[in-house]
């Protein structure tokens, strides 16, 4: 078996430590003898949609995300549209989250985001919404919880589609309507770093397992693998978030 | 008035050393200011031979120690914040607390505007910005962007010493006008393989082009130009090269200044130790020292307070390493790597507020340089399990970290395997809980009669 990731922007979004995340999904396939291939994909440069089974991307800085964004309209919507269609799995976190949606404001300027999902990016008065974070999420008929970190300015308003999950301990989209990222189809977005793989393994394993899916045409039941200091890491990161 | 104010805050802080309760480096600030906001440029304004501040992201309190290690050889004294309490309360207490007729502090990055706008320093040293604390300073870019714009209403009262070799820092000599004096490096033999992940200045600072870069020292440090607008790295005026680095015990080079080549002999490790020196000896210059001078005094060099230590526990070298950022803790595993293997680790890891609630950097740090080099490791801290997390995905078996959430357990047990030399990386919460357990234990003296 085999999964193919398609890193977008690794030198421009990946302010939060977003390596740890591809960290954490290469070595869990590679353990499972699951041969893991990442591609990455910068400015300028395109990319054959029918090649990958899991597209990530993460977060930047305001200057990087909107020359970015630019780059996204005019070399890779068309090819992220199409993976999205064909059931690859996406995880994009915090800009690259927001990247996702119709639009997203900076500085008093309107950026035109990916237009992948109905949701708007807006800046309205009141401080940045930072601090651990905890949602609840029901991936597959079983609620399960997500742990990490959130750090914005921007408040996230999804039209017609789902968020990710509810708040429990933080923020979340935009302080106010106790939802957390949007999930649609197998495209998943959240403000939800820390990196988010690794103190929440079973959604690295649940995006492992819908990327093999995508390749082979059938999930697989992925070998458990030894958690204990995965596990306690999550613990820590909930126990963060419930303290405040 | 603001004598009676400063003379209430000194009696709280003895009264809260008298009693054991610490605090010491920063409560009578917090009085101070209480008491008079504008306290720091009120006392500030008794300074006859004004002052010199000190900003970076990483080397904030050694480059100021630096720099007072070289004026108390020259017979100059400065109120001075020693123990690196560096936002406004540790500014506060140190002028409070300590008599003299010039200032010497180091900032906090975010304070610098500040500290700058009360206090009216003559020179203003920036060292480097780093990714640190996203959760409380932001971007580097936003710093970036309030550091210029400090430079701007400064220009004509404010020399400003920079690093040449930090696009984001020399950047700033567009806007602080005549006076600048920039450092650098420029041993081409000590440029890192690849740029390391951490990268933090991609783009240039004028024209928004991505930059090129010829080499890299640490970190996004490096000799660098964009090919869209003709920006390039500023020359050096203090500037080393023939860098020799000897692990732990420090390294050498010779600095080219407009007074001539000296050699220099610094007791400290890294690359990172050697930007230090050289902001210290730039601005020290900029102070009226000569540089043969300010390369001597630097010999004489002793490490600060958990920036490379070395206490001796029992029959065990305890050498502690702050931690806070990908650029810094790659340095120190930079370091680390020269030492022979195998290496017996203690390593703390606090998500409180001045370590920065959000631990993703350590996802940043190159911790996979380390991983075959280390024999026991010993994870602490309010964070521990994700420290020995971190670890186990860089390769290192985690059927070999002991993780031990009580921080003095974990050192009686990580002295008790060592093999005679330990390596504790704190990070920052953690670095002060430990020099205090020490100092309990008497192994170390407290921080503030150092």
């Amino acid at each position: 078996m085999k999964l193919r990731l398609l890193s977008l922007y690794p030198d421009q979004m990946n302010i939060y430590a977003d390596r740890g995340n591809i960290l954490f999904l290469q070595h869990r396939c590679e353990w499972r003898g699951i041969e893991f291939e990442v591609t990455r994909c910068g400015p300028g440069e395109r990319f054959d949609p029918a090649g990958f089974d899991l597209l990530y991307m993460g977060g930047g800085q305001d200057r990087d995300q909107k020359a970015v964004a630019s780059d996204l309209n005019q070399t890779k919507q068309q090819a992220m549209r199409a993976a999205k269609d064909d059931g690859a799995a996406i995880l994009a976190v915090c800009g690259g989250y927001q990247l996702l949606g119709e639009s997203y404001e900076l500085e008093g300027e309107t950026i035109e985001g990916l237009g992948l999902v109905d949701l708007k990016t807006v800046r309205e008065p009141g401080p940045r919404l930072i601090g651990p974070v905890a949602i609840e999420v029901d991936l597959d008929g079983e609620p399960k919880v997500l742990a990490g970190f959130e750090n914005h300015g921007g408040r996230t308003r999804l039209g017609d589609c789902s968020p990710l999950g509810k708040v429990i301990h933080g923020h979340g989209n935009n302080g106010e309507d106790g939802f957390e990222g949007v999930k649609e189809d197998n495209l998943i977005g959240t403000y939800l770093h820390g990196p988010l793989l690794p103190k929440n393994a079973w959604l690295a394993d649940h995006l492992i397992a819908t990327g093999l899916e995508h390749h082979h045409g059938e999930r697989p039941d992925l070998e458990p693998l030894e958690d204990s200091l995965e596990n306690a890491a999550h613990a820590a990161a909930l126990a963060a978030a419930r303290n405040g | 008035m603001i004598r009676v104010k400063a003379w209430i805050a000194r009696l709280v802080g003895r009264l809260s050393r008298a009693t054991g309760k610490g605090g010491g480096t920063t409560l009578p600030g917090r009085v101070l200011l209480k008491l008079d906001q504008d306290a720091i440029g009120k006392l500030g304004a008794g300074l006859g031979d004004g002052s010199t501040l000190i900003s970076a992201t990483n080397g904030k309190t050694t480059t100021a120690s630096m720099l007072a290690t070289v004026l108390a050889s020259a017979g100059r004294h400065p109120i001075h914040n020693r123990a690196g309490s560096n936002m406004t309360w540790g500014v506060a207490t140190a002028l409070a607390e300590q008599g003299g007729s010039e200032g010497l502090f180091e900032v906090d990055e975010a304070w610098l505007p500040q500290v700058a706008d009360q206090l009216g320093p003559h020179t203003i040293l920036l060292g480097n910005l780093f990714r640190d604390q996203l959760d409380r300073y932001g971007e580097t870019e936003a710093l970036a962007d309030a550091w210029a714009e400090l430079a701007r209403r400064s220009a004509g009262k404010t020399s400003f010493v920079l690093n040449a070799d930090d696009p984001l820092i020399a950047d700033i000599g567009n806007s602080s006008g005549e006076g600048t004096i920039y450092f650098g490096i420029e041993d081409e033999t000590q440029a890192l393989a690849e740029l390391q992940h951490a990268h933090d200045a991609k783009l240039c600072r004028v024209c928004g082009h991505e930059l090129t870069y010829d080499r890299a020292f640490v970190g996004h440090l490096g000799h660098y130009h964009c090919e869209s607008c003709g920006m390039r790295r500023p020359e050096p005026e203090v500037a080393a090269s023939s860098v020799t680095l000897k692990g732990m015990s420090g390294l050498t080079a010779t600095i080219h200044s407009p007074e001539g080549d000296f050699a220099l002999e610094l007791p400290l490790p890294g690359l990172y130790n050697l930007y230090n020196a050289l902001g210290a000896i730039a601005t020290a210059r900029q102070l009226g020292i000569p540089v043969a001078d300010a390369v001597a005094s630097l010999a004489s060099m002793k490490a600060v307070f958990g920036r490379v230590e070395r206490i001796e526990v029992g029959d065990v070298t305890l050498s502690i390493l702050l931690i806070k950022n990908p650029a810094g803790a790659n340095e120190v595993i930079r370091t680390l790597s020269l030492e022979p293997a195998p290496i017996d680790l203690w390593i703390a890891l606090n998500d409180r507020i001045a370590d920065g609630r959000d631990v993703s950097w350590i996802w940043d740090a190159d911790f996979e340089m380390l991983a075959e080099r280390l024999d026991r490791v010993t994870c602490t801290g309010t964070r521990a399990s994700e420290l020995a997390l971190r670890l186990k995905y860089a390769g290192w078996p985690a059927e070999k970290t002991a993780v031990v959430d009580d921080p003095e357990v974990a050192l009686d047990q990580a002295l008790a395997t060592a093999d005679g030399q330990l390596f504790a990386l704190p990070t920052y919460t953690a670095l002060l809980d430990l020099r205090n357990l020490l100092a309990d234990r008497g192994n170390t003296e407290r921080y503030w009669e150092g």
